[in-house]
């Protein structure tokens, strides 16, 4: 299976996803100026994915900022691993936010709240 | 230079001076203006030591509100631009930043702005959240990328009402002005 990584911009997330090392990133600031154009080839990609997934898929997302826009298509990111899950395999999503981020932490709550996949929250230390 | 616009220029200072007007801008609200004037006021506020909360907050309150503008404003001329057209000021006080945004809709887009706000405004903290969910997990993007939560985040994020008002351009028109304040943590 072909890999997608795409490197950060100012408004991009970097985005790793990669089946044979089982390395799945989304990491940075997600304000993208047309949300459908940047995610719609990721959508793809895990549309081919949920088909033939890995024993395990654990889903790392690392953001510093989401406007609403992105909120959605993470959501829909997340849809595909709630598939995998309702097709008998397993998937994890790892939330990860800054220790002076409320407003990112309670955003990984939320998405918990809604979706049928475990989430694993984790708090790291922010840099400034 | 005329006296009329060596007056105006001078008033025009004074007025950003007295308001403690940090930027102020007019003209079209592009993808390429809200990445510069996000990226100024983050480095701006770096700079003045405000906390990462504080500018995280200013930082997805202007890129939501000027979104919005880029989306929903109604263009001076569709064949030169697609960009819609706004102004935008961000101005401080001793405890708050202000972010205001203004631009001309139609009228059904002035009625349906009052109503969102007029709701989201009376919602408590977590029906707040509870409608972000709701909200979240039901519906497709629209076709211009908007998600129908960017009210309710930015409320969200400011702990405040959102405060607006219309001003009557023409018959059809209006100019709405949006001002969220944000105080500083």
């Amino acid at each position: 299976m072909s890999v997608i990584n795409i490197e950060h911009t100012e408004t991009t997330p970097k985005v790793i996803f990669n089946k044979e090392k089982g390395v799945f990133i989304i990491e940075g600031k997600t304000l993208p100026e047309n949300v459908n154009q940047f995610y719609e080839p990721l959508f793809d990609w895990l549309n081919n994915y949920v088909n033939n997934p890995n024993d395990e898929t654990i889903l790392e997302i690392k953001l510093e900022y989401i406007n609403t826009a992105s909120s959605k298509a993470i959501f829909s990111v997340f849809l595909k691993l709630e598939k995998i899950i309702e097709n008998g395999g397993k998937a994890k999503i790892k939330w990860y936010y800054a220790d002076d981020d409320e407003d990112m932490k309670d955003v990984g709550e939320e998405y918990a709240d809604v979706i049928k996949v475990p989430f694993e929250h984790i708090e790291f230390e922010s840099e400034d | 230079m005329k006296p009329n616009f060596i007056d105006f220029v001078f008033d025009l200072f004074s007025h950003l001076r007295k308001n403690n007007i940090k930027l102020i801008y007019e003209g079209e609200i592009s993808h390429d203006i809200i990445k510069a004037f996000t990226a100024l006021t983050e480095n701006d506020l770096k700079e003045r030591n405000e906390s990462n909360p504080t500018l995280k907050k200013v930082f997805n309150i202007m890129v939501e509100s000027l979104q919005n503008i880029s989306k929903h404003a109604d263009c001076i001329d569709e064949r030169i631009s697609k960009n819609g057209r706004g102004i935008l000021l961000v101005s401080e006080t001793d405890d708050c930043y202000n972010i205001t945004t203004g631009n001309v809709i139609k009228n059904d887009a002035a009625v349906r702005i009052k109503k969102d706000i007029d709701a989201i405004n009376e919602l408590s903290k977590n029906e707040l959240r509870e409608l972000f969910k709701k909200k979240l997990s039901s519906g497709r993007l629209s076709e211009k990328g908007g998600a129908g939560l960017g009210f309710i985040d930015i409320r969200r994020k400011s702990n405040n009402k959102l405060d607006y008002n219309f001003q009557k351009i023409d018959n059809n028109k209006v100019f709405y002005i949006l001002n969220t304040v944000i105080e500083k943590l």
